[in-house]
């Protein structure tokens, strides 16, 4: 798992994808920074969090789409698949590195919190809850997005499936507005990704919000696996 | 050792690889012998675990790929039919990756010079994979099944896209690894494999049509029993003559030039018809200008392992 977490983290880094999800994801994050907390002359930061997930929307299907895409299209996959390696290690070492440079990019937002330390005192636990929260917002994308990856040899099909898919989770308590059936809607609203990550910036710090977005991201690696594993079969 | 016995893969409707058993000892080369589409990709894909099969079993070593596929798979190194390459690696960072992926622990430096060395990549050790030419790609492909040592070789088309020297230099290296390895290559040249291979198994349509040593089977598919010859001397009466000599089967008569004819002779499977055809023109100051036995191309071979004409092969199966 090692070795391929490791080559996969170093290939963000070789090709443009890793700079280019990081710089995009700095300047946006710098610019609600500025709009929401530096602008409006205010400590709180959960504005620039809540802005954050429309970023993660856009950004996380750049940074997942050739994860597995790409290998089965150069048909590198092979070399993986015939290694002596399981495919949970496999899938598990591409979704390590994904998150590794995701979670550079989340970073910033702790230079923003030390920022406003310098004039004022941030709410630190407010902060750490926040970063928690897009944390594990963007490991379920993250994991979402390396799923759809394994369905696809094409990367732009995959980077669009993904997006497409994550704007429908973000979509699910608006979904669940217009249901009338309060069953149905209420399946919606607790599966809802933009209600469970707003718990965390309001500064709510529910335990099962953790284990939701924790257990979303076990279950599409899970798939992706089980994908994997199809394709062998068929 | 590998053991393979009656593995099927179905996709779909089709049939790729239907109920095929052999086996390959420590120390031997196996020549996987077919047409394109024959299966041998298929089958070769389903040893090292890269796709299931559909019925019946592939034992690696003694671990079964589907049933212990790690264990299996840390027997094998596998050169599929396109290299396995990350474009973007220099060789020396891809064949460390692979060192690692496999989880080796023989000293890293040493063993990976020794591979580059064997395989002759040291030039282009710390070039880009992508600016390599083909016959280079294909090497650090072969140089990636090699990383670990493993006990098992297969290899699917190794020498494709390689220039002359390079396929010579190619399987005098799978030779030498055949000594201390369990080697399956791939090869739709019949050449290529009575060259290198101990044993040969022809597969067509997903069946096993043939199951030999090289020299039984080169021997019994050699076509020794039909001849060209060119003769100088009068088309038919040597033709004639020809057909009075026992175990001539057929004559017949492909060109007729000004210096000589040309002549097919079909002879019985057992008869040895040369040393008489050679007295009986000398005898009549007849020229023999030439005489080959005709070299079966692999479709003739197939055509005869599966069109009806069931060949006899000596001590082996049809």
């Amino acid at each position: 798992m090692t070795a391929i977490f490791r080559r996969e983290f170093i290939s963000y880094f070789t090709s443009p994808i890793g700079y280019v999800f990081l710089a995009i994801f700095y300047c946006a994050a710098g610019f609600f920074f500025t709009l929401s907390s530096i602008q409006q002359g205010t400590t709180e930061l959960n504005t620039v969090f809540s802005m954050l997930m429309y970023v993660l929307i856009v950004l996380v299907p750049i940074l997942t789409m050739r994860t597995f895409s790409e290998e089965k299209k150069n048909k590198t996959e092979q070399c993986l698949l015939t290694a002596p390696v399981t495919l949970g290690a496999i899938v598990f070492g591409k979704y390590l590195a994904a998150f590794l440079v995701y979670a550079m990019g989340v970073l910033i937002t702790l230079v923003f919190a030390f920022i406003v330390a310098a004039i004022s005192t941030p709410d630190w636990l407010l902060v750490f809850g926040n970063i928690l929260g897009l944390i594990l917002l963007g490991s379920a994308f993250i994991s979402v997005g390396v799923f759809v990856s394994s369905l696809t040899e094409n990367q732009v099909v995959s980077a669009v499936l993904s997006f497409a898919i994550m704007v429908i989770l973000y979509l699910f308590s608006a979904i669940a507005s217009i249901i009338p059936i309060d069953f149905i809607a209420g399946i919606f609203t607790s599966l809802s990704f933009l209600d469970r990550y707003n718990g965390f910036t309001y500064g709510s710090f529910d335990l099962s919000n953790i284990l939701f977005f924790v257990s979303v991201t076990a279950a599409f690696l899970f798939f992706t696996v089980r994908v994997l594993e199809r394709r062998r079969w068929s | 050792m590998i053991e393979v016995r009656n593995l099927s893969k179905h996709f779909g409707d089709k049939k790729a690889v239907d109920g095929i058993s052999f086996k390959a000892n420590d120390g031997e080369i196996l020549g996987f012998l077919g047409p394109n589409g024959a299966g041998k990709s298929t089958t070769m894909n389903i040893l090292t675990g890269y796709i299931s099969s559909t019925a019946g079993e592939a034992v690696i070593d003694g671990n079964d790929i589907l049933k212990n596929p790690v264990k299996a798979k840390a027997s094998i190194g596998y050169l599929p039919e396109q290299p396995p390459l990350y474009m973007d690696m220099t060789v020396k960072e891809y064949l460390n990756f692979i060192y690692d992926l496999k989880k080796c622990t023989m000293p890293r430096n040493t063993h990976i010079a020794d591979i580059c060395r064997l395989v002759k990549i040291e030039d282009v050790y710390k070039r880009v994979i992508k600016n390599l030419s083909k016959g280079y790609k294909q090497r650090v492909g072969l140089a990636q099944a090699l990383v670990g040592n493993p006990n098992v070789l297969i290899l699917d088309e190794p020498t494709v896209g390689l220039d002359p020297s390079q396929i010579i230099e190619i399987r005098t290296l799978i030779k030498k690894l055949g000594r201390n390895h369990t080697v399956i290559l791939s090869s739709h040249i019949l050449s290529e494999v009575q060259a290198v291979c101990d044993k040969i198994v022809v597969i067509n349509q997903g069946k096993i049509v043939a199951d030999d040593t090289a020299e039984h089977l080169s021997s019994s598919l050699s076509g020794e029993h039909k001849l060209s010859v060119k003769i100088d001397g009068p088309a038919k009466e040597v033709m004639e003559l020809i057909e009075t000599i026992q175990g001539v089967k057929s004559v017949t008569l492909v060109a007729e030039r000004e210096s000589y004819s040309e002549f097919t002779i079909e002879s019985e499977e057992d008869a040895d018809i040369r040393r008489e055809l050679f007295s009986r023109m000398a005898g009549r100051n007849w020229y023999i200008i030439e005489l080959k036995t005709s070299e079966l191309s692999l479709e003739d071979i197939f055509l005869r392992l599966t069109m009806g004409e069931k060949i006899k092969l000596k001590g082996g199966k049809e």
